[in-house]
């Protein structure tokens, strides 16, 4: 079994949190991190700022601009990771990024160096199934999972030929649009997780994008095996006036709160 | 689909939200595009309407001054609208009625896309919403205004340096929003597949024409086609048209800003390397770490970090020669077309011009270049007047 399958088999909704790398600085979001892992995230999701973020809404477009303006280079990434890997042997860790700084430095050297890192997985956004033959075999050779992605707009033969063998989790992006939080979500949201259970099976389905209170985290995790926060964890790490053992109990309050709800 | 690669360029590269937008597209190209109605539709629209075919004009004065080959100009600025870009918009949005869309979007950086977008938008009866960086609004007023007249709405974006890419970012997550409903008419041969494929075949006519009109006046084909590349749409138009003809040398021209030496400048192909931006494999202006650095150019048209997919095929293949022309050699380009022929081009076009200006001399009188003469230079007298006044060009503070 590997790390994702441990857990995704302990019987509860997992909890899954997103946070920017680097934002504001490496050390702040490494401290940021722990306190999500404190408040009970099972699976963390270090995202990769890139320049270019297409997918994502305007909390995580900031924190991806100021970490670039503060000198993240993807090689802290990395770095960040193998502080979490050692800090917490259980812990998932998953990549998130976009493709080109993965493409810039090659495949294989991204897949050797997350594996060094301790990484499990790997999200990349903008590769569709169509592209996924020029990196997953790469990351697989190294262990690492590409963590599938569904949306709403996903027709039902294409939610099978998605998630087939996925050895990680299949994530559902709840809502036709960018990330960022919601206050509600949307009324297809139980049908087509029932829809994507059936499809990805035995895979576990976790539900991302605009969850941000223990309201939408319920409705969530009622259809889902787990649920995904980004935009509410890193809205607080943007937040100027507070310190950084501010940010992290917030942080730690945040998963408690939300990822409480659920279990 | 016959082109979602061309080699190691291209491909989709885009959130899973918009793969079944993009198959649902490509099925209705591929309906569509060979369909006698949407053919004969096209035809009649594109002679009524956008007013084709566009004349190829000897410019006399010009190649005198030159000294060399004979210079055509493939007048594309006469075309409704003022630019190639009306060749494109036109198909995508007959082709968006038929898919039964309801709202067209549109990225645009000098405004001439977005103003065509608008235009056939206005025309169909599409409701129309167009990004625009807020630097772009700055330098392109005219256009911003052209837009609001026909009734579009102009989005101001202000991430980023506020120019096309950062347009073309915020298009893409508006289309993901509201993808059931809403046609996103990209403006140029770049982006995920199909649409580099279905912008050339759009764009085509300018080639198809321009060979045909020379062959028809002179007997022969060009030896050389020079087009300035953005993302590259009106110079994969004119290629298209003589693709096949290997003795016709092909010339793509790109922004080399302020001199490719000094980092500021928008040549992805002289001075980027591989990457993946906007749905597709191509050169990229990137730094070592892969993220995407802002181009630049005095042209807001030629000012994006990316070029389409298939031009970097015809750069490695050797089919195209991709070259650099810096502001002061477009502006001056400009100039004289202006005094001697009496055409004002758009500073994207001086580009090519310019180029031309440099090729002719070096072939014999015997020797022809055929220049894509993309758009008129109207938007960008303002512009042109601030460079020759020595201020700072906007987006370069």
């Amino acid at each position: 079994m590997n790390r994702f399958q441990k857990i995704f088999s302990r019987g509860r909704k997992v909890a899954i949190g997103y946070a920017t790398c680097g934002c504001p600085d490496t050390e702040s979001s490494i401290e940021f991190m722990h306190g999500m892992v404190a408040g009970g995230t099972d699976i963390l999701e270090l995202g990769v700022p890139f320049s270019d973020p297409t997918a994502d809404g305007p909390v995580i477009q900031r924190s991806s601009q100021l970490a670039l303006r503060n000198g993240f280079r993807v090689e802290k990434a990395f770095g960040i990771a193998s502080a979490l890997r050692k800090a917490y042997p259980e812990l998932g860790l998953v990549l998130f990024s976009y493709y080109n700084p993965i493409f810039s430095m090659g495949p294989e050297k991204f897949a050797e160096r997350a594996q060094q890192a301790g990484v499990d997985g790997a999200l990349i956004v903008d590769v569709p199934f169509e592209e996924r033959g020029e990196i997953e075999p790469m990351l697989n050779a190294r262990g690492i999972e590409l963590v599938p992605l569904v949306s709403p707009a996903t027709p039902p033969e294409r939610m099978k030929k998605i998630t087939a063998g996925c050895g990680s989790f299949v994530y559902y992006i709840t809502v036709r649009g960018v990330t960022g939080t919601r206050s509600a979500l949307p009324d297809d949201l139980q049908k087509n997780l029932a829809a994507l259970r059936r499809a990805a099976a035995p895979a576990p389905v976790a539900a991302g994008f605009g969850i941000s209170s223990p309201e939408t985290a319920r409705a969530a995790a009622a259809g889902a095996d787990g649920i995904v926060i980004g935009s509410a964890f890193v809205k607080i790490q943007l937040d100027e006036t507070l310190s950084a053992a501010e940010k992290k109990a917030k942080a730690e309050a945040l998963a408690r709160l939300c990822f409480g709800a659920v279990r | 689909m016959k082109n979602t690669h061309y080699d190691i360029y291209g491909g989709q590269y885009v959130a899973e939200t918009l793969m079944p937008a993009l198959e649902e597209l490509t099925r209705a190209y591929e309906k569509f595009r060979n369909d006698p109605d949407f053919v004969a539709e096209m035809k009649y629209f594109l002679h009524d309407y956008v007013g084709r075919e566009s004349p190829l004009y000897f410019a006399e004065r010009l190649t005198a001054h030159c000294g060399g080959a004979q210079i055509y100009l493939k007048r594309e600025d006469l075309n409704h609208t003022g630019a190639h870009k009306s060749n494109n918009t036109l198909g995508q949005a007959l082709l968006a009625r038929r898919m039964g869309k309801k709202r067209l979007i549109a990225e645009t950086g000098a405004g001439m896309h977005g103003v065509a977008t608008a235009t056939v938008a206005a025309r169909f009866g599409f409701e129309c919403e167009v990004f625009m960086g807020e630097a772009d609004i700055r330098r392109q007023q005219p256009n911003v205004e052209r837009m609001a007249m026909l009734g579009a709405k102009v989005r101001s974006i202000t991430s980023g340096t506020g120019t096309l890419k950062d347009a073309m970012n915020e298009a893409l997550r508006n289309w993901v929003e509201t993808v059931e409903d809403t046609f996103y008419v990209i403006g140029t041969v770049a982006g995920p597949a199909p649409y580099p494929e279905m912008v050339k075949d759009f764009q085509s006519v300018i080639g198809r024409e321009a060979r045909a009109q020379f062959l028809e006046r002179t007997g022969k084909l060009p030896d050389e086609v020079i087009a300035c590349v953005g993302g590259g749409s009106n110079a994969m138009g004119i290629f298209a048209g003589f693709e096949n003809d290997p003795g016709v040398k092909l010339v793509g021209v790109e922004a080399g800003g302020m001199g490719l030496e000094t980092g500021h400048h928008a040549a992805s192909i002289n001075g980027g390397r591989v990457g993946v931006l906007h749905g597709s494999k191509s050169y990229l202006l990137q730094d070592a770490d892969g993220q995407v650095l802002d181009a630049y150019s005095v042209s807001a048209g030629l000012d994006y970090p990316g070029v389409g997919p298939e031009h970097a095929f015809l750069h490695d293949t050797g089919r195209a020669e991709y070259t650099a022309i810096n502001d002061d050699e477009a502006i001056a380009a400009f100039d004289l077309l202006c005094r001697l022929e009496g055409i004002l081009p758009a500073l994207e076009s001086s580009h090519a011009i310019a180029q031309a200006i440099k090729n002719a001399p070096r072939l014999g009188k015997d020797k022809a270049i055929v220049v894509c003469l993309s758009g008129r230079g109207d938007k960008d007298m303002e512009n042109i007047r601030a460079y020759k006044a020595g201020k700072k060009i906007l987006n370069c503070e």
